[in-house]
């Protein structure tokens, strides 16, 4: 079979399932100093599905594409200590700010230029929780998309056989390549840094890092596998007023606190009649429109 | 959770002067830079790489093997159809490892392995063996690729030792039903094969640890009609082959999850390893130093877990206003099992390096001439590496006892119960001072330290180094003791009968190990800021302990050994 090339789109996210009291700021936003930048939880479910993959087909390649500042390279590391062959940091003042549109838009424009087969992708990041971005590129690259996946169950190099956690039970689906498949919680965990990567890489660094570091040669001497791809806005072309703020329509009006507890319910039937007035009811209380 | 990165000790040690000498042995010039894309570059890379992948393993044994501890210890291995299949958490534990690529960790680079040198891998599995001392025999185990690969042909090297890393576990198949300590008397079977052109083992091995693993180590009577160790040769078996199968598993008291297996032989194919007739007196000795190691590592991670538990109970339960670690008779308990549990630990660790450099001297001689300076380096270390090994294995081994039963103690009614970890910890402890060779065997090999003077020689050397104008008063302790320890030991040798010296021979080696414990932990304070405490707790009461050991021999007439003896 030919082999595959994979991209997983990975996000470096505040560790929100450890939250402190510093956590968020008087304002109300995310007090990202206070918070460890780790990994996507579901990106990394996201890449052992890439992997297996790999594994599968061989010959494949599995590149991680993520957005972020300078340090979210560490993103690309990780993901090359747990088996990955390389990866592109996005960095560029003009891509910050993005709303999921934006980042959609400028995770799009990268994609064409890897020119992959498949797109793996956490199904949501713990930060925002949206779950939009996956789908959102699929639709700019015009591709299908599987969401919710928790085991890719065959890839014959032009058909894919996914299966999807429901709510209720599980679907399988079949879809044609290239697609997006966003990667559920509930798919098996990502294998461990691998010690021979994790030495072959530990010293993978971007141009950026090498020149803030001083101490390391970026010339024709260093090994390929050492230099991690770092594109910027010109690199990956596009309509510079659809990156960071200036592309994201998303305007936050107001930030609560809001403490979940469950209230009294109420029990609707399937006909259109009970649908129309639960419409009517959360537009006129401004929850939708 | 990390079991390496909470772990300043194992960070202080890894920083320890003879690391660099030792990277620089090991590497060889650092040959293989270039030729493996992992491989370093300098000294500071590879101790880089080894802190890091230390780390990984920190991560798998914090994350999924010490929380899979438990249900392994309730569940444990089957025998099905002749087969052995673990407990799903050590099979999990298994995968992680395998994934991570952590087996091989000291097996050269040509074969997959990651060439890290003897401290780096002890240390690993001493953070194992924290997480699950049972699991910590699985994954020790790989030690059979050391033998091979120190003793077998180029062949059987290619043959073996690439599937370590990938994850193929060993065993190594040496008692039997009426072998135990006395391994010359094995009985299982080899006879050569003309034919097939293998060797082909019957008989039954007994009380093998991982019994079921894809490759093994089997010593086996070789020579007909022979009847001592001279007529045993070692074997290297491929489960692929066939013609092995576990008739049980045993019942055990503690390391529940690792599978001890009664094994029949029915003509199954098996090729030589090294010469014959070596197989017990060269090939096991060797393959038995390293297990004492590492049972010594195994020790040592399991008092660590031991530690932490009652450190944790004894500062969570309060009685009569207060929490308990706030009574003496509590805190007493938690410095002494502190002071040896980090005394073991700092035995572990030089012995670790001694081994480390003897090792790599023998490799390097391998492709090239030794000049007559490393020639004499080798053979000091090695001795070194011979009388520490036994001392180790003895002291961190009863140590673990010790720690597993005070730390229990500080649990007091909860620790007998099965919702802490405490009691399997206890149980686990117990089969260290008796698994490869007993603590009295241990002390058969150890005295002869005591007697040529080599542990003297060497508590010397340690006696010579500066300390600090404030930790002055602990070597004038040591210095008192290392004389009281050479009095008994003249008085022993005075009498000039065997059995007089057997019969006290521990008394003389545990006076010995306090003394080179006691100055290991005080040279460690004089560059690490946490174990001055301990190197107080430990110099002092060995100062009483040897006491009365120098009490007990030197008022013990000849004829009073027929005292203790309930003969007939």
């Amino acid at each position: 079979m030919k082999p595959l090339k994979i991209v997983v789109l990975a996000k470096q996210v505040p560790d929100t399932r450890n939250v402190g009291k510093n956590a968020m700021k008087e304002d109300g936003t995310v007090n990202r100093a206070a918070l460890p930048a780790i990994f996507n939880p579901e990106d990394l479910h996201a890449l052992e599905q890439a992997l297996r993959l790999k594994d599968r087909i061989p010959g494949s390649a599995v590149h991680l594409l993520t957005m972020g500042p300078g340090r979210a390279a560490d993103i690309i590391r990780e993901g090359l200590f747990r088996g990955a062959d390389g990866g592109v940091l996005l960095t560029d003042r003009k891509f910050a700010g993005a709303d999921t549109l934006a980042t959609s838009y400028a995770l799009a424009q990268a994609v064409r230029k890897m020119n992959p087969d498949i797109i793996l992708a956490g199904r949501q990041a713990i930060d925002g929780d949206t779950a939009q971005v996956g789908p959102q590129v699929a639709e700019k690259l015009h591709w299908p998309q599987v969401t919710y996946a928790e085991e890719i169950i065959s890839c014959d190099g032009r058909k894919v056989q996914v299966k999807r956690r429901l709510e209720r039970g599980v679907e399988t689906v079949a879809a044609l390549l290239p697609l997006v498949i966003t990667v559920h919680g509930s798919a098996p965990a990502c294998r461990p840094r691998h010690a021979k990567q994790l030495m072959k890489y530990k010293r993978a660094k971007t141009l950026s890092e090498f020149q803030e570091s001083g101490n390391d040669a970026y010339d024709s001497r260093l090994p390929d596998h050492l230099r991690i791809t770092e594109w910027s806005v010109a690199d990956v072309g596009g309509d510079e007023s659809q990156f960071g703020l200036a592309g994201s329509p998303t305007k936050v009006k107001k930030i609560e606190n809001i403490v979940f507890q469950s209230k009294e319910s109420k029990r609707l039937t399937a006909s259109d009649a009970d649908m129309d007035a639960l419409i009517k009811e959360l537009m006129a209380n401004h929850t939708i429109g | 959770m990390n079991f390496y990165t909470d772990n300043k000790d194992l960070q202080f040690q890894l920083q320890h002067p003879l690391m660099r000498k030792i990277v620089e042995l090991k590497e060889k010039n650092f040959a293989d830079n270039g030729k493996y894309d992992y491989a370093p570059a300098d000294v500071d890379d590879a101790l880089d790489s080894y802190d890091k992948v230390l780390e990984v393993i920190g991560d798998i044994c914090a994350n999924i093997i010490a929380p899979n501890a438990e249900s392994v210890d309730h569940e444990g291995p089957q025998v099905i159809n002749g087969r052995v299949k673990y407990a799903a958490g050590t099979q999990q534990n298994h995968d992680a490892l395998t994934q991570a690529g952590l087996y091989g960790l000291s097996l050269p680079r040509e074969y997959g392995g990651l060439n890290f040198s003897m401290v780096p891998y002890v240390m690993a599995a001493e953070i194992v063996s924290r997480a699950d001392a049972g699991f910590a025999n699985i994954w020790g185990l790989q030690d059979c690729a050391e033998t091979i690969h120190e003793f077998a042909s180029k062949e059987i090297k290619e043959r073996f030792l690439p599937r370590i890393n990938k994850g193929d576990t060993c065993s190594m198949d040496l008692t039997e039903p009426d072998a135990g300590s006395d391994l010359q008397a094995v009985m299982l079977k080899a006879a050569w094969n003309e034919e097939k052109g293998v060797w082909l083992l019957n008989g039954v091995k007994r009380f093998i640890t991982n019994g079921d693993a894809q490759i093994k180590l089997v010593l086996a009577r070789s020579e007909e009609g022979s009847s001592d160790g001279r007529g045993l040769s070692y074997f290297v078996y491929d489960k692929a082959d066939g013609g092995v199968t576990v008739r049980r598993i045993e019942n055990k008291l503690g390391i529940k999850g690792s599978p001890t297996c009664e094994l029949v032989f029915r003509d199954a194919p098996a090729q030589l390893v090294g010469d014959r007739k070596l197989g017990l007196i060269k090939y096991v000795m060797s393959l038995m130093n390293g297990a004492r190691l590492g049972v010594g590592a195994q020790s040592v991670g399991l008092s660590e877990a031991a530690y932490r538990e009652a450190w944790k109970y004894a500062h969570e339960r309060a009685q009569f206003g207060k929490t308990i670690v706030h009574f003496p008779a509590v805190y007493e308990l938690l410095g002494v099992i502190k002071a040896k549990l980090q005394a073991s630990r700092a035995l572990l660790y030089e012995t670790s390096r001694f081994v480390d450099v003897y090792k790599s001297y023998n490799i390097l001689a391998e492709s090239r001439k030794l000049t007559p300076e490393e020639r004499a380096e080798q053979k000091e270390y090695q001795k070194l590496a011979d009388i520490y090994t036994p001392l180790l294995k003895l002291f961190a081994s009863e140590y673990a006892n010790q720690n597993a039963y005070d730390a229990l103690q500080i649990h007091g009614g909860s620790g007998f119960m099965k919702e802490y970890p405490v009691e399997r910890m206890y149980r686990d402890a117990r089969i260290l001072t008796i698994y490869e060779g007993t603590s009295q065997l241990q002390v058969v090999a150890a005295i002869r330290g005591v007697l040529t003077g080599a542990y003297l020689q060497k508590i010397r050397e340690y006696e010579a180094l500066p300390v600090k104008a404030e930790h002055e008063h602990l070597r004038k302790l040591l210095i008192a003791m290392t004389g009281q320890y050479e009095q008994a030991v003249q008085f022993v040798k005075e009498k000039n009968d065997n059995e007089y010296t057997d019969f006290h021979a521990r008394r003389l080696v545990e006076m010995a190990g306090h003394i080179v414990m006691g100055y290991l932990l005080l040279l460690d304070s004089q560059t690490g800021d946490d174990y001055i405490q301990s190197a107080a707790i430990y110099i002092t009461r060995g100062q009483a302990a040897n006491a009365e050991r120098y009490t007990f021999i030197t008022n013990f007439a000849l004829d009073h050994l027929s005292a203790y003896s309930v003969e007939g």
